[in-house]
């Protein structure tokens, strides 16, 4: 490797270092925090000039998600009809959308975040991962604008304040460490293979449908074999926006709880023909899977944000010395 | 392709023969050291024909992209630099002097041989703007904490920066995106400058300000060795090398042509460039 031995030996000697080393991982995580105050500044910047083009300014933050939720509404609110799954749709698709868009923006984004800072990491030495974390908080500054058109939708549907709104910051930090762990890894493939952001919109467009966004997926329940409703409902593109509206919606709440005694009383009512039989069969079936669900939901929630959290992280470590080099 | 196998083979076959040796000093502290480095960079997008069809095609064969070329920017460089040093670099455009720099900051990989720092380098350039969208007084602010200071740190720092960079009225409220190419410049310098640098490299960043400014960043660059770090710095006014330099090394097409003390270089460089 050192074609001139007493070179190198000199430098040994004397405490120097390989320049292009990454630090170890312990080192690496006292950087970020160090760090931190620059992850918020820099979110916030990100935030504010986002819009400064535009004649409307900031006010975009609030009509982008309002605008997507009613192209969603006119499309599977009225033309498919799928209203009728829940109670109160409108603000059912909203908290769906306003959720969901937050780990879809975060994955477009972070998978940029290397990319178009190439001139930071080239001018200023700092830890990388800083702009997949700061990336990602600059789309939970936007979630926090959406929450406000959130509330005022709510109010308007009669969706009153209760003690399980408090719920929704333990939802949002689990999202959080969820986005910025799929942040990371896209961050790393993005900043090395630029193809990934031409073919993302077509994966969460995907992820998008399947997570049961529009439409309420207890409904498909009868018509999908069990192992692909178990993985609808495992995705984490569904189970954060399913605890959000189960917090945030009493009306909600109170569907599934309708859903699952219709579930139970037609489980228990049995049969004497055979087309009875298969029926209360399916409804046990689905009796059991509500229940499980409402227990297993918080468990991946958790599981997700951490496994992510911890995968990404690693993962973006492993390539610290090489982002910026051309 | 085959060229540049060629040139690999040549130079591996005669080691840096015109480059002067390298004399160890044992009296003064080492902070950079650059051993026998080659580096070989891939630049992509260089001619090709680019339709759709023949993309296909190189993904059918698994060929590689043919846009891709092999540049053999440094061959074989070894040096010292010790603390205190205020090293210049010259040479033609294309020369491999800021390549020489990005190699010492860590940001492109050796093929062969090494670099080794106390601490961290850090490169100043002439493109490396911050964050154009942004005003200067935000730049400011993120430029610093990007560095690794506190909140408080920066409050502190914040109108010495200001006075350093030495920018008209106003503005400093303004998006970068408006500034003169001397202007951010300016704001760049006095970001770096701001904290103690172990290494600080400096490529070209000062061209553009003007002599008053000039004149200021001499006055840092000898602030920044009296506190025990290294500057190098890359520019084509070889007054202000004269100036702000104890030592310079004269490169040529990636290697080591002479390496001594400022006058002495400069005086060969000028007379065997004709200047």
């Amino acid at each position: 490797m050192n074609g001139n031995p007493p070179l190198a030996e000199f430098a040994a000697r004397h405490g120097l270092k390989q320049s292009a080393a990454r630090p170890p991982l312990g080192a690496y995580i006292r950087q970020l925090w160090q760090r931190r105050h620059f992850i918020w500044a820099f979110a916030s910047a990100k935030s504010v000039a986002m819009y400064t083009e535009s004649r409307l300014g900031q006010l975009w933050q609030v009509l982008t998600p309002l605008l997507n939720a009613l192209v969603y509404y006119l499309i599977f609110g009225l033309l498919l009809g799928r209203s009728g799954d829940v109670s109160k749709y409108i603000p059912y698709l909203v908290t769906g959308i306003f959720f969901f868009h937050f780990t879809q923006r975060s994955v477009t984004s972070g998978a940029k975040s290397v990319q178009s800072s190439m001139s930071l990491i080239r001018a200023l030495h700092f830890p990388r991962a800083t702009l997949p974390f700061s990336y990602t908080i600059v789309e939970l500054q936007q979630l926090f604008a959406a929450m406000g058109v959130l509330l005022v939708i709510m109010l308007g549907f009669q969706e009153w304040p209760t003690w399980e709104w408090v719920l929704i910051i333990p939802i949002l930090l689990l999202q959080l460490m969820f986005n910025i762990g799929v942040s990371l890894v896209v961050a790393r493939i993005g900043a090395f293979v630029p193809d990934l952001s031409q073919l993302l919109p077509f994966i969460l467009r995907t992820w998008l449908y399947f997570s049961g966004i529009m439409f309420s997926m207890y409904t498909l329940s009868s018509k999908v074999p069990t192992w692909a409703m178990r993985l609808m409902e495992a995705n984490p593109g569904s189970v954060y926006v399913e605890l959000a509206r189960r917090s945030l919606m009493g009306s909600y709440r109170h569907d599934l709880h309708k859903m699952t005694a219709k579930y139970a009383e037609q489980c228990a009512a049995g049969g004497t023909t055979h087309k009875q039989l298969v029926k209360a069969a399916n409804a046990c079936k689905q009796h059991a899977e509500l229940i499980s669900t409402d227990h297993m939901i918080w468990i991946y929630a958790v599981g997700w944000a951490v496994v992510a959290f911890a995968v990404g992280f690693w993962y973006f470590h492993r390539a610290e010395e090489r982002y910026g080099r051309g | 392709m085959a060229d540049a196998l060629k040139e690999k083979v040549k130079v591996s076959a005669t080691p840096d023969g015109s480059a002067p040796p390298v004399v160890i000093d044992p009296n003064r502290e080492p902070i950079v050291v650059v051993d026998d480095l080659h580096i070989i960079y891939r630049v992509y997008g260089a001619g090709g024909k680019g339709n759709a069809n023949n993309a296909l095609m190189r993904v059918v064969r698994r060929q590689n992209r043919p846009s891709m070329k092999e540049v053999h920017a440094i061959r074989g460089m070894s040096f010292v630099a010790y603390k205190g040093d205020a090293v210049g670099v010259i040479g033609t455009n294309g020369s491999g002097k800021s390549t020489l720099l990005k190699a010492i900051a860590g940001l492109l990989p050796p093929q062969k041989g090494g670099v080794y720092t106390a601490g961290q380098p850090s490169l100043l350039g002439v493109n490396a703007a911050l964050m154009n969208d942004l005003t200067g007084e935000r730049n400011i602010v993120l430029g610093c904490l990007a560095m690794g200071m506190g909140p408080d740190e920066v409050k502190a720092k914040y109108d010495e920066i200001v006075k350093f960079a030495g920018l008209k009225e106003g503005f400093i409220q303004l998006p970068m995106r408006a500034y003169s190419s001397g202007m951010g410049s300016r704001l760049r310098f006095a970001i770096a400058a701001s904290k103690s640098h172990d290494v600080l490299l400096i490529d070209e960043a000062l061209a553009t300000g003007d002599a008053k400014f000039r004149r200021k960043s001499a006055a840092k660059i000898d602030e920044l060795r009296e506190e025990a770090g290294a500057v190098f710095l890359v520019a084509h006014q070889l007054d202000s090398i004269r100036e702000m330099c104890n030592r310079v090394l004269w490169v040529d097409e990636g290697r080591l042509v002479m390496d001594g003390d400022t006058d002495t270089v400069v005086d060969a460089y000028v007379e065997a460039t004709g200047k």
